[in-house]
């Protein structure tokens, strides 16, 4: 019952349906993904965020295409025509409000994906691969993020691009080459805005295709569930359609409402003042701060304030921020223990938690001037990043003794229903992390 | 970090590109920031505002009010660039009362058939004109500092709130921090300077500064510097509340249809999710899980 074949049972009923399914059997491909498919049966909302994402992808791709209807890619006219579409297209505002908070509440879903896939160790085998095309799609989202945040021109924009297109002259040899192939030139630009404008319209679709992947391989493997123990039987699981199909309905509602209520009524608290004002290279703004969902990385960069034999602090801080990113790749290999949901390992839960606190943590130092105590505490917070992947994860797979596990889903349903009585409603709950960003 | 910034930031120096319209340079005079001091050396004082609050929206009197202090006072230094006559529609005046206002400008058209630049009377559909011919010209007859564009000062203004207070803005939906910022700043000269404190020639103190001890701009509002046709006193509150009202505005001119349509979509979001909810109640009580 593990991939597509196995639990067809499609059967077209009309002549038009036959057809179509002796040729080019894209019903049944959804029909078998998207109603047959068996999912587990005790899956909880932190499993919805799959759905939220993929229809966040398609929000930001929808507004994102009007928008550019009326974007001019000019350094002369960026800042000129995001305003007037704030101003004068129909509904330009709303469009903008929900492309702009689009993208940050795109990576709230997309961080509270990832920790629930850490908590309940969903990158352990066979889905290492699932994993690292998810990685791949976070990738792809912060180069997108970070070129559509270059677009209005604000002044954000424009020393943002400036400070992190700088990072590449870090490296030795190839740095300033790389440099100038994203900038078109010695300095942020026409030439930059540009090539970003191009590639922000491309990267998105880019992401489509990977999601895709990122489905597939999760087809082909079948979900994990909070207990981390695989699917055994048919008991184990319920069709995706009407089982999941609702579940994830209403927390897509949900997290619509709570994205809404910022699009219309705190439409720029996530965004920079600054960015109200026109980029000015002449005029360098207080503080240079990215968007919140790479204050993590930022806070880590800036920690690393010491040269380390022949590597620089700045070449240091830049290995470190992208050394960051790519322990994400290879968690899988890092994390010893066969026990994959923390349900079941006590000490990997307490760590996975303070993990969080460390990342918000990070977030909001990442926030903060990088001077005195606040550079202490990033360095401190680093460590701690790093060891969590490095030390913490391969070595607690020997050492920690994992609770007891049941044999299987249904057993371990089943217990929970009978130790919670009637109560059934909200006690898929219980073990769902509650991580709020 | 810093020696990144320090290259980046010579580069960009360097490069001779001045961005036309480049009219927010913030009149930094007291630039001269050392060390640790955070400014503003005072938070801003929060205001009571119309607009704020799920059920907000502007109040026309109080926009024409702030216009008034805008064009009788502000509008000899500061330009604002992105709102035309027709906008002024909002404001509750009427059509003709638009083209009136417009034609009490002079704006520059043209070429015409004989290749001539022209001057005439403005007409709705052109913008407020800036008082200065260029960034230049505004800079030499301020002392250096540009006067900022008014068009998204509201917006373009915040003072960090830091944790915990911007958590609970979530929840009180504080959204004014660029109005209260501004009504600070207007009400906020006039105080002696601490003994600690030097403040550069030819710069004003002010303790709700965002960028250092004091700018360029001397006070610009004293009371009664307009008379109101509402008759409302026109006390130095009274003006910097409504000119900050008035810039709100100018910055975000779809407000309170925002707002309107905020509540609908939240009243349709809330309702359907919770039919969803019993929807999903209904279909899983089928099974144990």
């Amino acid at each position: 019952m593990s991939t597509h074949e196995a639990h067809g049972t499609y059967t077209p009923t009309t002549g038009i349906g036959k057809w179509i399914d002796a040729r080019m059997p894209l019903p049944r491909m959804m029909y078998d993904s998207f109603v047959a498919y068996p999912v587990p049966r005790n899956l909880n909302y932190a499993y919805t965020f799959g759905g939220i994402l993929s229809l966040m992808l398609v929000s930001q791709i929808i507004t994102g295409v009007v928008l550019a209807m009326h974007y001019v890619a000019s350094t002369g006219m960026a800042f000129t025509s995001v305003e007037s579409i704030m101003r004068d297209v129909n509904h330009g505002w709303l469009l903008r409000y929900m492309h702009s908070n689009g993208a940050s509440f795109f990576f709230v879903a997309v961080y509270l994906h990832m920790f629930r896939g850490m908590y309940y160790g969903s990158y352990k085998a066979p889905r290492e691969l699932l994993w690292i095309l998810g990685c791949i799609i976070y990738l792809l989202m912060m180069a997108t993020g970070f070129m559509g945040y270059v677009l209005p021109w604000g002044q954000m924009s424009f020393w943002g691009a400036t400070v992190i297109t700088g990072f590449f002259t870090a490296f030795p040899l190839v740095g300033e080459w790389v440099q100038q192939l994203l900038l078109g030139g010695y300095a942020v630009g026409d030439p930059t805005l540009n090539r970003f404008f191009s590639l922000h319209y491309l990267l998105p679709f880019m992401i489509a295709g990977v999601v895709v992947l990122h489905v597939w391989a999760l087809h082909v493997t079948g979900q994990t569930n909070p207990t981390g123990i695989e699917v055994k039987s048919k008991t184990d699981t319920v069709a995706f359609t009407p089982y999941a199909t609702i579940k994830d309905a209403f927390a897509m509602m949900v997290f619509f409402a709570v994205f809404a209520y910022f699009i219309f009524y705190l439409p720029n608290f996530l965004g920079h003042p600054d960015n109200y004002i026109e980029a000015d290279p002449l005029v360098t703004p207080a503080h240079i701060v990215p968007e919140w969902y790479f204050l993590p990385f930022y806070a880590m960069l800036r920690a690393i304030t010491f040269n380390v034999g022949p590597i620089d602090s700045k070449l240091g801080g830049v290995l470190v921020m992208f050394g960051s990113i790519a322990l994400l790749f290879v968690m899988p290999w890092l994390d010893t223990s066969k026990v994959r949901s923390a349900v079941y390992r006590p000490w990997y839960k307490l760590f996975f938690w303070i993990f969080v606190a460390d990342a918000i943590f990070l977030g909001w130092l990442g926030s903060k001037p990088a001077e005195g105590l606040y550079t202490s505490l990033a360095q401190i917070a680093t460590l701690y990043y790093f060891a969590f992947f490095l030390i913490i994860l391969p070595v607690l797979g020997l050492i920690e003794t994992p609770r007891r596990l049941p044999n299987s889903i249904t057993e371990a349903v089943l217990a929970r229903s009978k130790k919670s009585g009637a109560q059934q409603v909200g006690s898929g709950a219980a073990a769902s992390p509650e991580v709020r960003g | 970090m810093k020696h990144i910034i320090a290259t980046i930031g010579a580069a960009a120096l360097a490069m001779t590109l001045v961005l036309p319209g480049a009219n927010a340079q913030e009149e930094a005079a007291g630039a001269a920031q050392e060390g640790t001091v955070h400014y503003p050396l005072k938070h801003p004082v929060e205001q009571e505002w119309s607009f704020a609050g799920p059920f907000g929206k502007y109040d026309k009197a109080q926009l024409q009010r702030g216009l008034k202090v805008y064009t009788e006072v502000c509008a000899a230094c500061h330009s604002l660039n992105r709102v035309a006559f027709r906008d002024l529609a909002d404001l509750g005046y009427s059509e003709e009362q638009v083209k009136a206002f417009a034609a009490n400008y002079e704006v520059q058209d043209g070429p015409n058939a004989d290749g001539e630049m022209f001057t005439r009377a403005g007409l709705p559909t052109d913008y407020f004109p800036s008082p200065y011919e260029n960034p230049e010209q505004a800079k030499v007859a301020n002392g250096g500092a540009v006067p900022p564009d008014f068009s998204l000062i509201a917006k373009a203004r915040g003072v960090e709130r830091g944790f915990p207070r911007f958590v609970f803005d979530v929840f009180t939906q504080y959204a004014e921090g660029g109005p209260d910022y501004i009504y600070s700043l207007l009400t906020g000269y006039g105080e002696e300077p601490p003994a600690n404190v030097t403040v550069p020639e030819g710069t004003h103190y002010n303790p709700h500064f965002a960028a250092g001890v004091s700018l360029a701009m001397a006070q610009p509002l004293y009371g009664e510097d307009v008379t109101y046709d509402d008759g409302t006193p026109a006390t130095i509150e009274q003006e910097a509340h409504d000119v900050a009202a008035f810039q709100m505005w100018a910055a975000e001119p779809h407000l309170t249809e925002r707002k309107e349509m905020g509540f609908r979509v939240m009243v349709f979001l809330v309702l359907f999710s919770v039919f969803l909810y019993l929807a999903k109640k209904q279909v899983w009580s089928r099974i144990e899980h």
